[in-house]
C-alpha cells in the first residue's frame, strides 16, 4: 500500500490572530508554523496504514522553501519520503496547490511511484476553502470522499470502506483503489514524534519536485479580523450562596 | 475583579515568584496599602514563572547566590512546595571533573552538604543513565523541585490576610509618570497609569522579569536585561516513570558537558538545553498574551536548535527515551532574562527614586530575593550582602542595549559552563580607555576589564624581569609558570616580578578606573560626615581612608576622603565600585541644595607611582617640597609635575613610598611620559592591576570591597574598626557601636600556605572561595553560622609566601595556628601568620612612611 499525503506548511496561531499592517497576510512575526490537525491525523492514519498493511509513506508539499520543516515533522512520525515542491514566498490559491500538487504526483508516478491512495486533509487550517482535495481527484480521475473519519482497507478486494458523520448519522462509502481521501480530526489520535525519529528526519534527505505554476482563479484583496466577541463573565455570587445559580447554569447547559 | 486604589504605599508590577514574594515580606515588615499588578491572568499571568523547569541545585560559585537560593529553599518547603529529589551533575571529561571538584569546594565553604560519587552510584540512583558515559559525578541530597505558580499564591493570600494587598490581575501598566525630585538631577515616581486607572504612589517596584526592561523605560529608568530563549522539550509518556506515580522520584541529572538537563516530571521526563546559540529577543517584540499560541514566554520552538542536544539525551538516557511510543509531547523556547554579567538585576534604579527592579531572577533565587529586596526597601540594607546584584554595579556605557545584548549572548553559554573566577569577556571590550592606553598596548599590556575600563593586568615587556628578579625573590618559583593550567589561566608570573621590581625599585601603576566624586558647598562637611565613619573635620589637605557602612552595619564600601578645602572634599574609590557608590552618595545627597556632588570619574586620571625610587622621579618632575617633611604621608597636595597640574595623594595601597597622582584626563599622556622619562634611570616599571589588587595588597592585608568586605561582616571583624568613634552621626552608627561593644565573632586573618603539592606532586595554587578546614578537614563555622573560606588568594613574592585571607572565629584566629585548605579535591596545610589588620609585609608601615 503506497501512500501520498499532502500537507500544507501554515502558521501556529493563539488566540488572537494578528495581521500584518497591509493587511495582507496574517503577521507571523511570533508563530511557529505546522501542519493543520486534519494533515495530522493524514500523516497518522498513513503511518498506521503502512505499518500494518506494508508499503510507504510519501508526504508532499507545494510551499516556500521553510516547508521542508514539516516535511521532516511528518517523516519524524514515520513517513518515508519528503518531496518539496518549492513555489517560493507567495501563497497560492487552491486551484495553484492543486495543480501543482497534481503536478508533482504526475511526475513521482511517471518516475516509478504508484500511489494507492492520496491523504488530505479536509480543509487548510488557514486558508480552509475545501478544495485542493478534491481538485487534484478530478485532475487524477480518482474517486475522491472528504469529512472521513475512518478508513478500513480490504486488500484482497481492493477497495476501502470510508466513514463520514452525516447529519443524524453516519455514511459509509466504498470506493475502488486507488482513491482520494480528505480526512478529519477525530480519524485517530495522532503521535508524538519519537527522539529517534526526529532524529531520523533530521538527517533524511527530502526530494524536490519542479512543477510550472499556473495563475490561479482567486485574488485575495485583504484579511480583516472579526469584530472582538468579548466574552462575558457573570458573577454568580460568593461562598455557599452562589450553588442554586451555579445549579442553575449546569441545568441550562445540559450537563446535570 | 478588585478594584485600584487611587492611591498605594506601593505598586509591585509583576505577579511572577518575585513579586509575589515581595507583596509578602513588605507586608510582613509592616507596609500596608499595597498593590499587586499583572497584564496577565492570575495564577499563570503567562512570564517565565509558568514555564520554567522549577528545579533547584543549590550550590553556586557565588556565595551571594548560594545564600538567596538557601533561603528561597526554606520557604519554598515553609509554604509545603519544596519536594526535595536530589540532583547529580556529571562530568563527561577531565576538565569537568576538575570543575566538579571545585563545586564540592563551593558546598564546603557555604555549608552545602554534597559528595563526589562515583559512576556506579549515579546508576543506583536514577536507573536508566548509561553510566558508561560518566566520569564521575556530584551529588547534592537536597536538590528539589518547587511549584513556583502554587507559592506565588499562597504569598498573595498571606498579604492579603494581613489587610496588606490589593491584587489586580489582566491590568497593564501604561506608563510612569516621575517628577522632579528635591535633588538636583534626579527624578521620582508619581503615577503609575494602568488600563484599569491610575495609582499615586511613590513607590513602583518592577518583577517583570522579561518585560522589566519595557517597563523601566516608562519611567526613563535602564534595567539593563535582555529575554533570551532556553529551549526546552517534554518527553513521554515513560511508563517507568509513570509507575513511580509522583511528580518526581529520581534525582535530576545535569549533564554539564553538553550543558543540559533531565528531570522527571510525572511520567514524561523534561530534557532542558543551554547549549544551542544564543536566541535574544526584543522585550518590544514578546508578543501579547492574546497573540500567543502558549504564552508570551513560550515561544515556538525551534528544532534544528535542538536537534544536537536530542542526540545527546538519547545517548544518556537511552533505555527510557529511545522508544518509538516515547514522543515529543512539548516543546517550547522558553524566554528567560539574561544580564551583562550573569548576575539579578536589585535594588532602586540609580535614575529614579522610588522605582526599584527586581528581575533577573531565576525560580531557585525568587522568594529569598523577595525577602532581600523588601528589607532593603524597608531599612536601607539586607541581611544577605547583594553588592553583585545591585542594579547600581552597572556604568550607563553597561546599561546599554548594545553592551547588554553582546554580554548576554557570550554569557548564555557560559551558564552550565566552566567559568574560571578571573575570566575576561571577549565581546564588547574597550569602551573606556585611559589617556596611557596607547602606551600600555605598545608595552604589551594585558588588559582586563572592569565597569568597561581596559586596565593593564600585566605587562609583556616585563618579561625580562622574570629573569631579573631572581635574585631578589625569596621564592623563586614565584618567577615561574605555574604547573597546573587552571592556577595560571588569566595569569602571568610577570605580575611577581613587577612587584618585586616595584619593591627594589618604583612602579607606574595606572590607575585610571578609579571614580572621583567632588563634594562641596556649605553643607559638605556635615554630609560627608553622614556618609562614612571616620572623622573628617580634620585640616585642609588631609586623607582619611574610611569605611562606608549599610545602616545595618556591614560594608557598603571603603574608598578614600580628601578634604580639600573647609567646604569641599573628593571621594576617591574603585573603578568597581563607582557606579554603586555614586548612587549610594547621590541619594543622601541633602534635599536643601547646600551640597553639590560631581562626578569627575571621565575628567581625571591617575597614576599610582611607588617604590624606594618614587621620591626621587617626582622630585625630578616637580619644583614643590616631596620631601617628608615637606609632604608628610597621608596628606594631599596640588604639584605641577612636568606641566601638569596635578593632585597627590601619599597613601599606598601596595606598600610603599610614593604616590597617587590624579590629573586632567587630557593632560595623562605628558604626565605619563613624563613620568617614565624621570623614572627610567631609576629603573621605574610598570606594573599592573594583579600587583596593586592582590600581590602588594596581599602582602599588606589590605581589605577588597566585594572580597573581605561586604555587607555580611561588620568593621570590628574586618579589623577596620577605627581608633575613637566620631560625635557625629553617620549611617550605620548604631550597628557600628554594638559590633564594637563585643568582642567579634570572625576576625579577618591572612593566613600563608605551607606545602602545595598535591598528591600527585604538582604544586596547586587556591584561587579564591574554598573553605577553610581545620587539619582534620571539619568546617570551620562561627558563632553567626558563617563558614571560613578563602576571600582573596595570590602571591605574595617579597615575603615568599602564597597568601589567603579568611575569616576566622576566635578559636583559630591565633597567629601559628595550623588549618588546611580545601581545593580541587585535596587539602592544603595553612598557617595563621596574621590575626587582624597588621601586614605581613614591612608590619610597620615604615617604607611607606618616610
Amino acid at each position: 500500500m503506497d501512500i501520498c499525503v499532502c500537507v500544507k506548511r501554515v502558521p501556529g496561531t493563539g488566540s488572537t490572530i494578528l495581521l500584518t499592517d497591509d493587511g495582507m497576510n496574517v503577521d507571523t512575526r511570533h508563530l511557529g508554523f505546522t501542519i493543520g490537525p486534519h494533515e495530522e491525523c493524514a500523516v497518522e492514519e498513513a503511518v498506521q496504514i503502512v505499518t500494518a498493511h506494508g508499503g510507504s509513506v510519501t508526504v508532499l508539499t507545494a510551499g516556500p522553501p521553510e516547508a521542508e520543516e514539516q516535511l521532516r515533522y511528518a517523516l519524524s512520525l514515520g513517513a518515508d519520503r519528503g518531496v518539496l515542491i518549492d513555489t517560493g514566498p507567495e501563497e497560492l490559491d487552491a486551484e495553484q496547490t492543486a495543480s501543482a500538487l497534481t503536478q508533482a504526483i504526475r511526475q513521482l508516478e511517471s518516475g516509478g511511484s504508484r500511489f494507492d491512495m492520496l491523504l488530505f486533509g479536509n480543509e487548510s487550517a488557514d486558508a480552509s476553502h475545501y478544495q485542493v482535495g478534491i481538485r487534484v481527484a478530478c485532475a487524477l480521475e480518482l474517486p475522491m470522499v472528504g469529512g472521513v473519519k475512518g478508513i478500513q482497507i480490504d486488500e484482497a478486494a481492493g477497495t476501502l470502506d470510508l466513514r463520514r458523520d452525516a447529519a443524524g448519522g453516519i455514511e459509509v462509502y466504498r470506493t475502488p483503489l486507488p482513491a482520494a481521501v480528505a480526512v478529519a480530526e477525530g480519524l485517530n489520535l495522532p503521535r508524538y514524534p519519537s527522539m529517534r525519529g526526529r532524529l531520523r528526519a533530521m538527517k533524511a534527505r527530502l526530494d524536490t519536485v519542479e512543477v510550472q505554476l499556473e495563475p490561479g482563479g482567486l485574488r485575495k484583496r485583504g484579511l480583516r479580523r472579526p469584530a472582538e466577541q468579548g466574552s462575558q463573565t457573570v458573577m454568580l455570587g460568593t461562598g455557599p450562596e452562589a450553588a442554586d445559580a451555579v445549579a442553575d447554569v449546569l441545568e441550562e447547559l445540559g450537563v446535570v | 475583579m478588585s478594584s485600584l486604589p487611587e492611591r498605594a504605599d506601593v505598586v509591585v508590577i509583576g505577579a511572577g515568584i518575585v513579586g509575589n514574594s515581595i507583596v509578602h515580606h513588605l507586608a510582613d515588615r509592616g507596609w500596608r496599602n499595597i498593590v499587586l499588578l499583572d497584564k496577565g491572568p492570575l495564577p499563570d499571568p503567562g512570564g517565565s514563572t509558568g514555564h520554567a523547569s522549577n528545579f533547584i541545585f543549590p550550590v553556586d560559585h557565588s556565595k551571594e547566590i548560594t545564600a538567596l537560593t538557601l533561603d528561597s529553599m526554606r520557604q519554598y518547603e515553609k509554604f509545603g512546595t519544596l519536594t526535595t529529589c536530589g540532583g547529580v551533575e556529571i562530568s563527561r571529561t577531565e576538565e569537568r571533573d576538575q570543575e566538579l571538584l571545585r563545586r564540592m569546594s563551593s558546598a564546603t565553604s557555604w555549608g552545602v552538604p554534597a559528595e563526589m560519587i562515583s559512576p556506579a552510584r549515579v546508576g543506583e540512583l536514577v536507573p536508566f543513565v548509561d553510566t558508561s558515559l560518566i566520569r564521575t559525578a556530584f551529588w547534592t541530597p537536597s536538590v528539589a523541585v518547587v511549584d513556583p505558580l502554587q507559592t506565588g499564591a499562597l504569598m498573595r493570600e498571606h498579604a492579603r490576610a494581613l489587610g496588606a494587598l490589593t491584587v489586580s490581575a489582566n491590568t497593564e501598566v501604561l506608563g510612569i509618570d516621575t517628577e522632579e525630585a528635591g535633588t538636583p538631577g534626579t527624578r521620582t515616581v508619581r503615577t503609575v497609569h494602568t488600563d484599569k486607572g491610575d495609582i499615586e504612589t511613590d513607590t513602583v517596584v518592577v518583577a517583570c522579569g522579561v518585560w522589566s526592561r519595557r517597563i523601566a523605560g516608562m519611567a526613563g529608568a535602564s534595567i539593563p536585561l535582555t529575554p533570551a530563549v532556553h529551549q526546552m522539550i517534554d518527553v513521554g509518556p515513560i511508563p517507568e516513570l509513570a509507575a513511580t506515580g509522583q511528580e518526581i522520584a529520581y534525582p535530576i541529572v545535569r549533564d554539564m558537558d553538553p550543558l543540559m538537563y533531565e528531570r522527571q516530571s510525572g511520567a514524561d521526563l523534561e530534557v532542558g538545553s543551554y547549549a544551542h546559540r544564543p536566541i535574544l529577543h526584543d522585550p518590544d517584540d514578546i508578543p501579547s498574551i492574546a497573540a500567543s499560541a502558549l504564552s508570551p514566554t513560550q515561544l515556538p520552538f525551534t528544532q534544528e536548535d535542538f536537534d544536537p542536544q536530542l542526540a545527546t539525551a538519547l545517548e544518556l538516557f537511552g533505555p527510557i527515551l529511545d522508544r518509538e511510543e516515547v514522543g515529543v509531547r512539548h516543546a517550547i523556547n522558553g524566554l528567560l532574562s539574561l544580564t551583562p554579567d550573569g548576575s539579578p538585576v536589585l535594588g532602586e534604579t540609580p535614575e529614579v527614586r522610588g522605582l526599584w527592579s527586581a528581575a533577573a531572577v531565576w525560580i531557585k533565587e525568587g522568594p529569598g530575593v523577595g525577602r532581600m529586596v523588601a528589607e532593603w526597601m524597608t531599612d536601607g540594607s539586607a541581611e544577605i550582602d547583594l553588592h553583585s546584584a545591585d542594579i547600581a554595579r552597572f556604568y550607563p556605557n553597561q546599561r546599554a542595549a548594545t553592551h547588554v545584548r553582546a554580554r548576554a549572548s557570550e554569557g548564555f553559554n557560559k551558564t552550565y559552563g566552566i567559568v574560571h573566577p578571573r575570566e575576561q569577556w571577549e565581546s564588547s571590550r574597550g569602551q573606556r580607555l585611559s589617556p596611557f592606553f596607547a602606551r600600555e598596548r605598545e608595552l604589551g599590556a594585558q588588559f582586563f576589564e572592569v565597569g568597561g575600563w581596559e586596565r593593564p593586568h600585566w605587562y609583556e615587556s616585563n618579561r625580562h624581569l622574570l629573569e631579573e628578579m631572581q635574585p631578589h625573590a625569596p621564592a623563586p618559583e614565584m618567577l615561574r609558570e605555574r604547573p597546573a593550567e587552571w592556577d595560571g589561566r588569566w595569569w602571568s608570573p610577570i605580575t611577581n616580578a613587577e612587584h618585586l621590581a616595584m619593591r627594589e625599585r618604583a612602579a607606574m601603576i595606572d590607575l585610571s578606573a578609579f571614580a572621583h566624586f567632588d563634594v562641596a558647598g556649605p553643607g559638605a562637611l556635615d554630609y560627608v560626615q553622614r556618609m562614612v565613619v571616620a572623622q573628617v573635620d580634620r585640616p585642609v589637605g588631609r586623607i582619611m581612608y574610611t569605611p562606608v557602612l549599610s545602616p545595618g552595619g556591614g560594608f557598603r564600601s571603603d574608598l578614600t576622603v580628601v578634604r580639600l578645602g573647609t567646604r569641599h572634599f573628593r571621594i576617591v574609590t574603585g573603578g568597581a565600585d563607582g557606579a554603586r557608590d555614586l548612587q549610594w552618595f547621590t541619594t543622601h545627597l541633602p534635599s536643601d541644595g547646600s551640597v553639590t556632588l560631581t562626578d569627575l570619574t571621565s575628567a581625571t586620571c591617575t597614576v599610582g607611582l611607588w617604590g624606594p625610587r618614587a621620591r626621587d622621579i617626582l622630585g625630578e618632575l616637580t619644583a614643590d617640597d616631596v620631601s617628608h617633611e615637606g609632604f608628610g604621608f597621608g596628606t594631599a597636595r596640588w604639584l605641577t609635575v612636568d606641566t601638569v597640574p596635578v593632585l597627590a595623594l601619599r597613601i599606598s595601597y601596595v606598600g610603599d613610598l610614593g604616590w597617587e597622582l590624579h590629573a586632567p584626563f587630557d593632560q595623562g599622556r605628558r604626565l605619563w611620559d613624563a613620568v617614565e622619562e624621570a623614572g627610567r634611570p631609576h629603573g621605574v616599571v610598570p606594573a599592573g592591576i594583579g600587583v596593586y589588587g592582590t600581590t602588594g595588597r596581599l602582602e599588606k592585608g589590605y581589605r577588597l570591597m566585594g572580597a573581605e568586605l561586604e555587607a555580611e561582616y561588620d568593621p570590628v571583624e574586618a579589623g577596620l574598626a577605627l581608633p575613637k568613634v566620631k560625635d557625629a552621626d553617620f549611617v550605620g552608627r548604631d550597628a557600628y557601636l554594638r559590633a564594637r561593644g563585643h568582642d567579634p565573632v570572625a576576625t579577618l586573618c591572612t593566613l600563608t600556605v605551607d606545602d602545595h603539592h598535591d598528591s600527585g606532586g604538582t604544586r596547586r595554587y587556591p584561587q579564591g572561595g574554598e573553605p577553610i578546614l581545620t587539619p582534620d578537614g571539619e568546617r570551620i563555622v562561627d558563632r553567626k553560622g558563617r563558614g571560613s573560606y578563602v576571600t582573596s588568594a595570590g602571591s605574595g613574592p617579597s615575603v615568599g609566601r602564597y597568601l589567603l585571607m579568611a575569616y576566622l572565629p576566635p578559636e583559630h584566629a591565633v597567629e601559628g595556628t595550623a588549618l588546611t585548605v580545601g581545593y580541587m579535591g585535596e587539602r592544603y596545610p595553612v598557617t595563621v601568620a596574621r590575626a587582624g589588620r597588621t601586614p605581613l609585609f614591612d608590619p610597620d608601615d615604615e617604607r611607606m612612611k618616610r
